[in-house]
């Protein structure tokens, strides 16, 4: 069986088994709506603050939230030892690491979807005026948490600290990436479009993108296999 | 044998600091702009320096563990990480000492300040998981995988974050790496060295006591079993 | 060919040897039991040849491959102490599941066939969370079987299973071995395991103290072969 297929198989089976559940969705959509609820706390909110904040408000949300749900990622294979039997099967670590990182990914996009209009009416903003390039950043920026926390969730599956680990080790990695897509972010939820100083940060957020989808593939393999 | 390498080191280190001290605040006269606490910069940019050699260390060390699976090259690799860090740390209080002398303020979100505080988090990561992972030779993998994510993320960080303090506002730099005259440039080169030396000191003593520590747990093992 | 070869396989935990120079063989059509007390490294061995883990020194070969092949692993069947079913499919996802990710053509058809030889058929499409142990552990086994592996991996296989899931076990393994296939698993002396095997190894402390056919003395006093070893 092909590796495409193989990988979309594996993607099916976590999205089937989460829809069914809904506990990591549920809890994700949640926290991310109290991030951005407390936050009008902090900051309340004029249209000029909003402006400088946006970006930041909505990834800080998107990367917390994302935490359980790539935390979920490869903990839900530790019952029953799924795990082994995956790794046993002949199916390389790399279109298991595939499969996983689309459900993550579709599941994490899910979420941003959900909080971005959620956003747009507690900060009293029009996000859609740019939403095809908004919507490109929202998906190269969540592909770049999707990638990084799925191979940490994977790292960290045996850990007993495992909630806790996982955010503290991706989020400095992330830290480059994060930065861009708030930089890209804040003017295109603003209306404002892309000039040639932000598309800087797009092109790094793309490469930061290729650069570890490519490392992570290669490391699976030697993550899993103990 | 091997302590008399090391206490030789570590007194050539110790003479050529001493020396460097004596010529740096007796005879070197004051830079022409900067204050005579610009004399710092002799410790803060070679403690980059050795940091960024440790933490490439590091990582060359991770690689050959993964292909060897040599458990000394684990104990390299922790080694350097930690000497790295302590680097990376002193690299940031001079750093601050300097900001707060010269500014009134310890932190100005200097580029390279910026960046290197990233890396320590990164890399503190690391340490943190080590602390996670009980079994040596999964640590030893795991924390493998990371180092080598952690250092492919070093420059992207870097060019990101200067990125951004160029864009946002120039802010007062720590050091604009601008001209300096010959004899500041010789002291700089002349002062990496002994805390080069230090660095090798350093890691010789950690590499062998995570050895050590390693066949003590081992030999616990071994009496429990029996 | 032999079915699964061992030489020379170390495996370390840091520096601390769970396994010390093993080496056997075991040629196909046969099923080799795997003795000894707990810790003695038979999980960790099993691992091995099940390419979950990686030998630290010495070379293993499954079917003349490597465990950790593509190829071989396609061939053989893994059965651990979870019995590694996702608790929110149904037993006919599961098992479709598996069948595809092991390149079943009809992964459904072969499915639901085991569904019915494991009795399993009417409880299709529930949710195996709703399972009781007795037909969780059917469905485990029928999972195993599913791609109709050269070579069948357990763990402890007997330890757990109720009377009905042995009894199932037992003809499915019996089967197996009369069609030529290779059974490797690890026991505490079970008189299942024993009656099953024409092989038996012993690890004592990570060593193979002893190697050979079963004999009819091991299968009358299963104890004989640990007071052998002075493991009491």
């Amino acid at each position: 069986m092909g590796f495409v297929r193989q990988s979309l198989t594996v993607a099916a089976k976590d999205l089937r088994a989460e829809f069914r559940t809904k506990e990591a969705l549920n809890s994700s959509v949640a926290f991310a709506l109290v991030i951005l609820l407390l936050f009008s706390f902090a900051f309340e909110p004029t249209q000029e603050q909003t402006r400088e904040i946006a970006g930041g408000l909505l990834w800080l949300a998107f990367a917390f939230a994302g935490a359980l749900i790539l935390n979920r990622s490869f903990a839900r294979e530790l019952a029953n030892d799924c795990l082994d039997a995956l790794v046993a099967a002949p199916l390389s670590g790399a279109a298991l690491f595939l499969g996983k990182a689309l459900a993550n990914f579709v599941l994490l996009v899910a979420v941003e979807l959900i909080s971005l209009p959620v956003f747009g009416i507690f900060y009293d903003v029009n996000w859609t005026r740019q939403w095809g390039p908004l919507l490109a950043v929202v998906g190269l920026g969540t592909w770049g948490l999707t990638v990084v926390g799925t191979l940490f969730s994977a790292l960290t599956v045996n850990l007993r600290l495992r909630e806790l680990m996982l955010p503290m080790l991706v989020y400095p990695v992330l830290a480059p990436a994060l930065l861009a897509a708030i930089q890209l972010t804040s003017p295109l939820v603003m209306g404002q479009p892309l000039n040639a100083e932000l598309m800087v940060w797009l092109r790094l957020l793309a490469a930061f993108d290729v650069i570890f989808t490519a490392l992570t593939l290669a490391l699976v393999e030697t993550v899993l296999v103990r | 044998m091997r302590q008399r390498i090391l206490i030789t080191l570590s007194g050539v280190a110790a003479l050529l600091l001493a020396r460097n001290l004596y010529v740096m605040l007796l005879q070197l006269p004051d830079e022409k702009e900067q204050q005579a606490v610009f004399r710092i910069i002799f410790f803060h940019v070679p403690d980059a320096w050795t940091a960024f050699l440790l933490f490439f260390a590091a990582m060359l060390a991770s690689v050959l563990y993964l292909a060897t699976r040599d458990l000394r090259y684990d104990a390299l690799a922790v080694a350097a990480t930690e000497v790295g860090l302590a680097f990376g740390g002193a690299n940031l209080v001079t750093g601050m000492i300097w900001g707060s002398n010269i500014w009134g303020t310890a932190w100005t979100w200097d580029a390279r300040l910026t960046a290197m505080l990233i890396g320590c988090l990164l890399y503190a990561g690391y340490l943190m998981l080590r602390h996670a992972v009980e079994e040596p030779t999964e640590r030893a993998k795991n924390s493998a995988v990371l180092s080598i994510m952690a250092f492919a993320d070093v420059p992207i960080i870097f060019f990101s974050i200067r990125w951004w303090r160029r864009m946002l506002h120039p802010a007062p730099v720590v050091w604009g790496g601008g001209s300096m005259s010959p004899e500041y440039w010789r002291m700089l080169f002349l002062n990496w060295a002994p805390l080069l030396l230090l660095a090798a000191v350093f890691l010789a003593v950690r590499m062998r006591q995570e050895v050590e520590q390693r066949e003590l747990e081992a030999l616990r093992r071994r009496a429990h079993a029996l | 060919m032999n079915a699964l070869e061992a030489t020379g396989v170390w495996k370390f935990y840091g520096d601390f040897p769970a396994l010390r120079e093993v080496s056997f063989q075991a040629p196909a059509g046969g099923c080799l039991a795997l003795l000894g007390r707990n810790g003695a490294g038979k999980t960790t061995l099993l691992r091995i040849l099940a390419g979950l883990s990686r030998a630290g020194r010495g070379q293993v070969r499954i079917l003349g491959g490597d465990p950790r092949e593509r190829e071989t692993r396609a061939r053989v069947g893994v059965l651990g102490h979870g019995i590694s079913l996702y608790d929110e499919l149904s037993a006919l996802e599961n098992l479709t599941l598996f069948g595809r990710l092991y390149g079943l053509a009809e992964a459904r058809e072969r499915a639901l066939e085991w569904l019915e030889r494991t009795g399993l058929e009417r409880v299709r499409d529930a949710r195996v969370r709703e399972f009781s142990r007795g037909m969780r552990q059917r469905l485990g086994v029928a999972r195993v079987f599913l791609h109709e592996p050269a070579v069948l991996l357990l763990d402890e296989p007997f330890t757990s299973l109720d009377d009905r899931a042995s009894a199932l076990l037992q003809e499915l393994l019996r089967a197996a071995i009369r069609a030529g296939r290779t059974v490797v698993l690890s026991t505490h002396q079970l008189r299942e395991a024993l009656q099953l095997a024409t092989q038996v190894a012993l690890l004592v402390r990570g060593r193979l103290a002893y190697t050979g056919e079963r004999s009819a003395e091991m299968l009358e006093d299963p104890g004989w072969l640990y007071r052998q070893y002075g493991e009491g």
